[in-house]
């Protein structure tokens, strides 16, 4: 029986890998994955400052963190939802369907813009509800169900306003979206809402008890609800939150294009999920920091920027974030690999880190 | 050991699998499907009687069916392939291009494409089976780079009808018996993966891995080589989806394949392939492909704006996980008293008859069950 299942490895590992804990703080934070991904964007600017012509450029920031705000933004609750074991592809649909939305609220409703706007957000959040609702409390596997909003909240979008579009929102919000914090320096506006949000991610997600119980559930969900976690509420939360930010995203988008139609941000979803597993985040859930999906996402952004100014297209652009993806993907799983055959080698020490590619259960 | 064993019908094979039939996921599609078709009909005759009308019916889907059984092979393995659409467009080019470039044959072109297909899912398998790492990031990775390759390749070329040979071009429109030949394809496709799902034993191992990997494994079945299997039937048959699109639209633009792969997924859940693996059929798959296709060209029809037809087709899909949720709740149910009060009265439970209980999405589950227990007690 000892050939099928091998206890031994399973007993040797747990010891071990509470062990780990009693390594030095420095330590834990250097040899960590998203310090990695932290150290790999540092090299990337570094890099592309020196060996790319106009990279350093007054424009560069500025545009480069324009085209990445609606991914660092939708990317702070998917990290939390896949945190859980979760996943949610309707996002980008919730921007469309939020955009297309806030227009009609404005130019056809007749809404002042503010009011449009916080009506917006709260669709998006309604939007996330569902989602919610039908994963947690029907308990329905995200990835079908999203896969059916995905459909169907931008099929209400495209009901709505066809192939029309709504143009007629005041200068003062327009430029808002576009405009600089300071005059002389390369930040966008977005850059507060984002800096706000993701410190208030970060302390619910990292400083919490709720986050506390994020991580929980995507280790193990039953043993959460046995340690007094709310599993469901925690799930249809985050899906929540989800939305009212893709609601906020939704009305940004519109802003900063000047255009509110059915057909934006198409295709998002999947380039937010890249993002965050990039970042280090665990598909299996149970793993991730919110510091090394930003970096995760800003990596993509400055490649992208550097190569665009190399003379690349997008296409060869999205060769390199394909392979980046798979590679970071399949690197924990081949340091595991590594480790074990070191620790093979020794003899009885087993390796304590396997428990991802052993993965209690695999999200597809 | 009576307990978990059941016993032999006493039906005859026909009676159940009439039975069967009648209590399957994909007779409830089927039967959505003709609705629809019905009531399009009655609103407009063009619609089925029209000289294009049959045709299109039947035509439009093909392309989707192909893609669909795939799809379906690799999610009851508990894996996703998200890189169906880009390898799609990629061999539509090749397609084209082996056509400008070279004088091969039409069959050897075909052969190619499905080839290059079946390369492109070899990879999606090995990083797969190998990387341990969830399909849905491996061929969200794989799907960015196939559409890179495709579209650096192609750059703003664009393949015409012209540059492609006129019998290539009349598979696409020809058919055999009022079926056209690229639907008579798809169907043949399906029947053969279909066959070899229900009864062959690679087939029946497939279920057995996404019903409980770890159990599959321990139990000795070749998890990898059966998991490569099925990403590589998927990519061989986006390989052919992409031909079959080639030789339909007669062109290759840039844009052929993308999104097609979300709505791949969405026709297998709609015809009760469940997303965690282990049950479905490639019948119910296709039957999901159909319905998909066929709502895109009716409500224009029934005079509901097509710019509805997304919203209509994620109902679909969100309704169609609903009720299998609750079908699999009423069977729990009946199961449970079913074993409370033995075998022997059936008929006694809360949840209904278990008479009803069978309704289960994808009978192949019920089955699976059945006969892995079997098979374990015959090893003991």
């Amino acid at each position: 029986m000892s050939t099928l299942i091998d206890h031994s490895d399973a007993q040797a590992q747990a010891p071990r890998s509470y062990a780990a804990y009693s390594r030095p703080f420095w330590q834990r934070v250097v040899l960590s994955r998203e310090f990695a991904v932290v150290a790999l964007l540092i090299a990337a600017i570094v890099y592309s400052r020196s060996q790319v012509d106009y990279f350093d450029g007054p424009q560069t920031m500025y545009y480069l963190f324009r085209d990445s705000a609606s991914i660092l933004l939708l990317a702070l609750p998917m990290t939390a939802i896949i945190i859980t074991g979760e996943i949610d592809l309707s996002v980008a649909s919730t921007v469309g369907l939020t955009s297309v939305a806030f227009g009609m609220l404005h130019s056809d409703a007749g809404f002042s813009i503010t009011v449009a706007a916080l009506l917006a957000i709260l669709i998006g959040a309604v939007c996330g509800a569902f989602n919610g609702f039908l994963v947690a409390y029907v308990g329905l596997p995200s990835i079908a169900v999203t896969i059916g909003t995905m459909a169907l909240f931008r099929g209400i979008a495209a009901g709505l306003l066809g192939t029309e579009s709504r143009t007629d929102f005041p200068d003062s919000w327009t430029d808002l979206a576009k405009e600089r914090i300071f005059e002389d320096q390369p930040y966008p506006m977005i850059l507060i809402p984002f800096v706000v949000l993701a410190i208030a991610f970060a302390l619910l997600l990292h400083f919490s008890p709720f986050g506390r119980g994020v991580f929980e559930i995507g280790l193990n969900d039953e043993a959460a609800h046995f340690t007094g976690v709310d599993v469901a509420r925690t799930k249809a939360m985050l899906f929540v939150l989800a939305g009212a930010v893709a609601g906020f995203v939704g009305i940004y988008t519109t802003l900063v294009t000047g255009v509110a139609r059915a057909e934006n941000s198409v295709g998002l979803e999947l380039q937010v999920i890249a993002a965050v597993l990039l970042g280090g985040v665990s598909i299996f859930g149970g793993k991730g920091a919110l510091h090394g999906v930003i970096a995760g996402v800003l990596l993509i952004g400055v490649i992208q920027r550097a190569m665009l100014l190399n003379g690349q297209t997008i296409n060869i652009i999205n060769i390199v974030i394909g392979v980046l993806l798979v590679l970071s993907v399949m690197s924990t799983s081949l340091l595991a690999g590594a480790r074990h055959l070191v620790a093979a080698s020794k003899g009885a020490r087993t390796s304590g880190r396997t428990s991802d590619s052993a993965g209690k259960r695999s999200l597809s | 050991m009576s307990d978990t064993l059941l016993k032999p019908s006493a039906a005859s094979p026909a009676t159940r699998i009439l039975k069967d039939v009648l209590r399957s996921r994909e007779l409830a599609v089927a039967v959505v499907l003709v609705l629809l078709v019905a009531a399009t009909t009655v609103k407009s005759d063009a619609f089925l009687f029209g000289a294009t009308g049959w045709r299109d019916l039947l035509l439009t889907p093909s392309m989707l069916v192909l893609l669909a059984v795939g799809q379906t092979a690799v999610i009851i393995t508990r894996n996703v392939d998200l890189s169906v659409g880009s390898t799609l467009g990629l061999t539509a080019y090749l397609t084209g291009r082996l056509f400008i470039d070279t004088g091969l044959p039409i069959i050897a072109v075909v052969l190619a494409g499905v080839l290059m297909g079946a390369v492109l899912g070899l990879v999606n398998g090995v990083l797969v089976a190998f990387g341990r790492v969830p399909a849905l990031v491996i061929t969200l990775g794989t799907m960015y780079i196939y559409r890179g390759i495709f579209l650096t390749w192609a750059g703003s070329d664009r393949i015409n009808a012209d540059d492609m040979p006129r019998d290539f071009r009349n598979l696409g429109t020809d058919s055999i018996l009022g079926i056209p030949i690229l639907t008579i394809v798809a169907l043949v496709v399906l029947g053969l993966v279909g066959y070899y799902l229900r009864t062959a034993r690679g087939g029946r191992e497939l279920y057995a891995i996404g019903s409980d990997p770890d159990a599959a494994k321990l139990y000795g079945l070749p998890v990898t080589r059966r998991i490569l299997f099925a990403f590589v039937l998927s990519g061989a048959l986006a390989g052919l989806a992409g031909v079959v699109s080639a030789a339909r639209f007669g062109t290759v633009s840039s844009s052929v394949g993308s999104g097609i792969e979300l709505e791949a997924v969405g026709a297998a859940v709609i015809g009760g392939v469940a997303i965690f693996g282990g049950s479905g059929t490639v019948w119910g798959a296709a039957l999901g492909a159909f319905l998909l296709v066929t709502i895109n060209r009716s409500l224009p029809v029934l005079g509901i704006s097509d710019f509805w037809q997304q919203a209509v087709v994620g109902l679909l899909i969100v309704g169609a996980i609903v009720l299998d949720r609750v079908l699999v709740r009423r069977q729990e149910r009946a199961l449970i008293a079913a074993r409370e009060h033995g075998p022997d009265t059936p008929s006694a439970g809360p949840g209904g008859p278990p008479a009803l209980a069978p309704i289960v999405p994808g009978g192949p589950a019920t089955d699976e069950t059945t006969s892995e227990t079997s098979d374990e007690e015959a090893v003991r």
